[in-house]
């Protein structure tokens, strides 16, 4: 769950952008930035929570770059958020510089009571951190919000065919730019998850590749909240199992153990979107397409 | 076309300045860094032997460094820039910089390379490396001491032969004063990437390891090793002595000062000679970081003997009899591992599980 909760909240933020029609390959830059921010916001403050607010709010400031370029001055999706992606790195090196080699406050297990004493159970399910509860509600909310409820069902509208939206009144560029600062902030959180968490310190370049994981993740999830989860789930499980595998002596290459999150990964995530293909394999129609109002 | 005929006339000026540097000007010393002074590992203890160059000469040289140069083309560039801007010696501080290094020097013949970890020297070139192994001995001991469980795992990075060196090193050591002691052996093939390491020293703590040994560069072993609890971890390349007194118990550190300091001063009063050295504990190069109080008194003082001993030859890390995993004889009875060998290690000894990856 450790390994899987960093790419499950990037993936989700993710999500919720290329629903609206914006395709931000950024991901990466943003995480990245939200692991920087989030580490010494907690440092200075000693609060792990502020840490990521601080966070959200951090990767969601570097996402608004990338909205105002390509929503207001429509600048090319695709190259800005690569950019973006660049530009992330750097700052976050830049920000980092005097925090290197220091020891964030540790973020606090959630407590349960007698649910934690569980002999496996306990320590299985209910021993995480509260940021790992927090992205399984987020996924809940997520997709109750993308399935179930009107600015769900305007978002997506807006994603499907802006100039139909548009026609109806709704507001394109509000909603589009709304999604990228929301994509932003949870890849931030999923950042500082991992300077908080998973490592925990912070080191330049830590993401190491997780925003562009999050990115597949959508892709082969169809696009839905229920096979990003199993996406995530599935890579950061097998990540984990193949190390253990490792440790425990598995008479299996060592190479093909180390590719086989990525492998399984795609495998099983294939046959889930292959369910969908009578409705087409799910990609919001106007995925990636520049709006304006008067063209 | 103005300006080109400037650059040409402030290189060639630089290049005449270069060849006779004297006495009354400070010696010019270059040092390109692979990574950030700030990680805390294999830049920063180089960056710290800089500084202790500084302080030893004082206004006698003047140091230049470039921190994060890729290893290729942007490599050769740094040299070259710093070559042209006056540059007499120049440390190149990560193996794949030898062939860059290489280049440069062929073009400057008046400006001198030390490359460290390469193989390759000339006439201006010479290449330095620390027998890390030795440290890696000591470091075992203790495991095979402390280990309660007897299982002990190692985060290897790639299969090369220095880290299969170290982990033969640290097993024959373990082993000869615990000889119930297993090595569970994950590769990574990075140098760093803390939530891979993270997450091997979490799943090796989960199959029983209570001492986790690493050849990667991040403290996240260290703090997994932390929230573990009862588990002791060693500091690899820098002290890492945030995490003193335990989880981390002792440390190798490199430690380049003495080398860095010596091959300056050998450019100063003009005994510079291109060469290739290897250097241990003896010289100082690799060094033992403190042996904390959660280590028992007495494992201590076989430790600082055992130090003592390979520093002063009695004691040598390979030292047989010794085979080789498959069992086929390595080192006979009083034999011990010659330098060749050693350097092209690809083989486990006998004891260890696994398999190296090809």
């Amino acid at each position: 769950m450790v390994a899987a909760t960093p790419i499950l909240l990037a993936a989700l933020g993710e999500l919720v952008v290329e629903r609206a029609g914006v395709l931000n390959l950024g991901v990466e830059g943003m995480m990245i930035v939200g692991a920087i921010c989030g580490f010494a916001a907690a440092v200075e403050t000693g609060s792990p929570v502020l840490g990521f607010a601080a966070a959200a709010l951090g990767g969601a400031a570097l996402s608004l770059v990338f909205g105002v370029l390509t929503q207001f001055l429509l600048s090319n999706q695709v190259a800005t958020g690569l950019a973006l992606t660049l530009f992330g790195l750097g700052l976050s090196a830049l920000l980092g510089q005097g925090y290197v080699g220091v020891k964030p406050p540790a973020t606090a297990r959630l407590d349960l009571g007698p649910l934690g004493d569980l002999p496996f159970v306990g320590r299985v399910i209910f021993g995480h951190d509260w940021v790992v509860y927090l992205s399984l509600a987020l996924t809940v909310a997520i997709w109750w919000f993308l399935t179930r409820s009107r600015a769900g069902l305007r978002l997506r509208a807006v994603g499907e065919s802006h100039d139909a939206a548009h026609a109806l009144g709704l507001r394109v560029r509000a909603t589009r730019m709304a999604a990228i600062a929301f994509g932003g902030a949870m890849a931030g959180l999923g950042g500082a998850y991992l300077s908080l968490v998973r490592v925990p310190q912070w080191t330049e370049g830590m993401t190491a590749g997780a925003g562009w994981i999050a990115l597949a993740i959508v892709v082969f999830a169809s696009w839905r909240a229920g096979g990003v989860l199993i996406g995530a789930y599935l890579f950061g499980g097998v990540t984990i199992l193949q190390l253990n595998l490792q440790a425990a002596g598995a008479a299996i290459p060592v190479e093909y153990l180390s590719m086989s999150p990525y492998l399984i990964t795609i495998a099983v995530l294939v046959l889930i979107s292959a369910r969908g293909n009578r409705r087409t394999l799910g990609a919001p129609a106007d995925l990636g397409r520049q709006f304006h109002a008067t063209r | 076309m103005k300006r080109r005929t400037f650059l040409g006339a402030a290189a060639t000026a630089a290049l005449i300045a270069t060849g006779a540097t004297a006495q009354d000007e400070p010696l010019k010393v270059g040092f390109i860094y692979v990574g950030p002074v700030g990680d805390g590992g294999w830049t920063y203890e180089h960056d710290q032997a800089r500084q202790a160059v500084e302080a030893e000469y004082g206004d006698r040289v003047e140091t230049v460094f470039q921190e994060s140069v890729p290893e290729g083309a942007d490599a050769e560039r740094v040299m070259t820039q710093m070559a042209l801007s006056g540059a007499d010696l120049i440390f190149a501080t990560s193996f794949g910089f030898m062939d860059p290094v290489m280049n440069v020097a062929e073009r400057f013949p008046d400006v001198k390379f030390e490359h460290a970890t390469g193989y390759k020297t000339a006439e201006n070139v010479s290449n330095y490396s620390a027998r890390f192994y030795e440290g890696r001995a000591i470091q075992g001991y203790i495991a095979g001491e402390m280990t309660e469980t007897n299982q002990i795992g190692y985060i290897a990075s790639f299969p090369i032969p220095e880290v299969v060196r170290g982990i033969n090193a640290a097993y024959l050591a373990a082993s000869e004063v615990n000889p119930d002691v297993q090595f569970n052996v994950v590769w990574l093939s990075t140098w760093f990437d803390p939530a891979r390491e993270a997450d091997a020293a979490q799943a090796l703590i989960e199959q029983g390891a209570d001492v986790i040994l690493q050849h990667t560069d991040s403290t996240a072993p260290q703090a997994a090793a932390e929230a573990a609890g009862n588990v002791i971890t060693f500091g690899q390349a820098s002290d890492m002595a945030e995490y003193a007194p335990s989880p981390r118990v002792s440390s190798i550190i490199d430690n380049w000062a003495p080398y860095y300091i010596d091959r300056v001063g050998a450019v100063l009063d003009g005994t510079w000679e291109s060469q290739s050295v290897w250097q241990g504990i003896d010289k100082g190069m690799v060094e033992i970081g403190e042996i904390t109080d959660a280590v028992p008194e007495d494992v201590r003082a076989e430790a600082q003997r055992r130090m003592d001993a390979i520093a002063n030859g009695e004691m040598h890390p390979f030292a047989g009899p010794i085979n080789r995993q498959d069992g086929s004889a390595w080192l006979a009875e009083g034999e011990t591992a010659d330098d060749a060998t050693l350097l092209g290690m690809d083989f486990y000894v006998e004891g260890l599980t696994g398999d190296i990856p090809n």
